[in-house]
């Protein structure tokens, strides 16, 4: 589905994206973990082309995005989805609004049937009933599935999660993660979901890819990394503080930079 | 050398800047002409841009007609030449205070809030959404802003001028006793097409200026509540200082 090729890309002197080649299987999902600053969020939006890498390719159904001319990439977004971080409503419209905003935009379907597949997506997120509420009188778990209905709604091949359940409770990511996996298993919608969140990333995962400061440290099943044996894998799942994994930022030695400074 | 070289990179820096703004304002007014139309979204920013800024602009307009009618009366008095206020009003107000200070109230009213919303969208990710959904921000967003500036602006001014020679009226002729017939009648033959031609030139020019550098300004803004407090406060002092310079530049034009 997603095929990505020697992906380059560098704020200043930071390389968050470093000779990435990947692999996103077409009705999986995959999840990319990493700790914070490790370049998965830039990754994604690599993968939809919102950022050009420096170099490198991104083929989505072979195409190659970093190339496509505006118009085509608009023609090839409409069949992604996106969940983001924020869940990204637009404040002045209401929920049924929000939802419907890209069949109004993209489509010249009826104003009945529009509200005949709005409900039909509320009530996959569980969320009937919240039509005239604004984003704003909702709660953060809700907004999601909100932002969820509203990714699904053109019917999209594949969705791109930016960290769904960061800032949740267990409660609401265990309604988020189940979402997720129903829709991936009933539309056979591909998913690629960025995450730091262990548990719920093994709850989900078919595919995992580890990101570590722009490289990719492990990639493979979730079984796969489960049974790593790689000690900073191990690390990263397990949580632990210490390991090959550095907590701090910077190469310099600390004895140097206290005492000789 | 240190000296030149910074001041050559912040010459540039700025140069860019500028240069970047002005790729962004044509290409909203490009956008503007290619289909689909979003005749709504329009109607909607004429809305907030344009309609809702007409009490404040009756209520500075009659002020500064009232204003002038008593100053007016008091410097023409001192030559014996109280028939010419009507004149007097109506040239400053349409030459020049009608468009100048209609831009600044707007300014303040609308340009402000148009950098703050597009602040919070960018700090809410909503740009990238739209851009997920195919939908192009500039198209959507901007465009519908700066058409809706180009087209209030001289309506509210020609709206300011009548309210302004009204308010002079009310003051010169009702209260200080000046004869109606030689307030209008003197102002309707003193007033030519070039005159109101100017101030509806110059309204237009500040319609743009106020969206543009709004949206420019809210659109680069740093995602974050600084940032977009910074943003706002810049763009009003920068429209309101923009317009002054702009409406010097305009008239010695003009004239």
């Amino acid at each position: 589905m997603i095929r990505v090729k020697n992906l380059v890309k560098r704020y200043g002197s930071l390389t968050v994206s470093n000779h990435l080649n990947c692999h996103f299987k077409k009705g999986k999902i995959t999840v990319i973990l990493g700790g914070s600053g490790s370049g998965k969020t830039s990754l994604l939006r690599q993968l939809t082309g919102l950022e050009k890498p420096d170099s490198g390719s991104v083929f989505f159904n072979g195409l190659d995005l970093t190339r496509l001319r505006r118009k085509k990439l608009y023609e090839a977004r409409k069949k992604m989805g996106m969940l983001f971080q924020g869940s990204a409503l637009f404040n002045y419209l209401n929920i049924f609004e929000n939802i419907a905003f890209p069949l109004r935009e993209h489509t010249k379907i009826a104003d009945n049937i529009i509200k005949t597949i709005v409900t039909m997506k509320l009530e996959m997120v569980g969320l009937r009933g919240t039509e005239d509420l604004m984003p704003s009188q909702l709660s953060g778990g809700m907004t999601k599935r909100v932002g969820l209905a509203r990714a699904i709604v053109m019917d999209p091949e594949i969705i791109f999660y930016d960290e769904p359940t960061s800032g949740l409770d267990p409660i609401s990511t265990g309604v988020i993660d189940k979402l997720i996996k129903d829709l991936n298993q009933t539309l056979n919608i591909t998913s690629v979901v960025v995450s730091h969140d262990i548990k719920s990333c093994f709850r989900i995962a078919d595919n995992i890819i580890i990101l570590f400061y722009g490289d990719i440290i492990a990639e493979g099943t979730a079984q796969e990394i489960k049974n790593s044996e790689d000690l900073r894998v191990k690390q990263f799942i397990n949580g632990e503080p210490e390991g090959p994994i550095p907590f701090t930022r910077t190469d310099r030695n600390y004895l140097d930079e206290i005492l000789f400074d | 050398m240190e000296i030149a070289a910074t001041l050559g990179r912040f010459t540039l820096y700025r140069l860019q800047i500028l240069g970047r703004s002005g790729i962004f304002l044509f290409a909203a007014i490009f956008q503007a002409f290619l289909p689909p139309f979003r005749l709504q979204r329009l109607i909607k920013e004429i809305e907030f841009v344009g309609s809702k800024s007409f009490l404040i602009v009756f209520v500075t307009a009659l002020f500064t007609g009232m204003v002038l009618g008593i100053q007016g009366y008091y410097s023409l008095s001192q030559f014996g030449a109280e028939a010419a206020l009507g004149v007097m009003v109506a040239l400053s107000i349409i030459r020049e205070l009608g468009p100048v200070l209609c831009a600044l109230m707007v300014t303040g009213r609308a340009g402000s809030a148009i950098t703050a919303e597009i602040g919070i969208m960018k700090i809410t990710d909503q740009f990238p959404a739209l851009e997920m959904m195919a939908i192009d921000p500039l198209k959507y967003v901007i465009s519908p802003k700066v058409l809706a500036g180009i087209i209030s602006l001289p309506l509210l001014t020609a709206f300011f001028d009548l309210v302004g020679i009204a308010g002079g009226y009310l003051v010169g002729v009702k209260l200080l006793g000046v004869n109606e017939g030689a307030y209008l009648g003197k102002m309707i033959t003193a007033i030519t097409f070039t005159d109101i031609y100017g101030g509806i030139l110059k309204s237009l020019c500040f319609g743009v200026l106020i969206t543009w550098i709004a949206t420019f300004i809210g659109f680069t803004s740093e995602p974050t509540t600084e940032g977009v407090s910074r943003a706002t406060t810049n763009a009003v002092v920068l429209t309101s200082l923009s317009i002054l310079i702009v409406d010097y530049i305009l008239t010695s034009l003009l004239l």
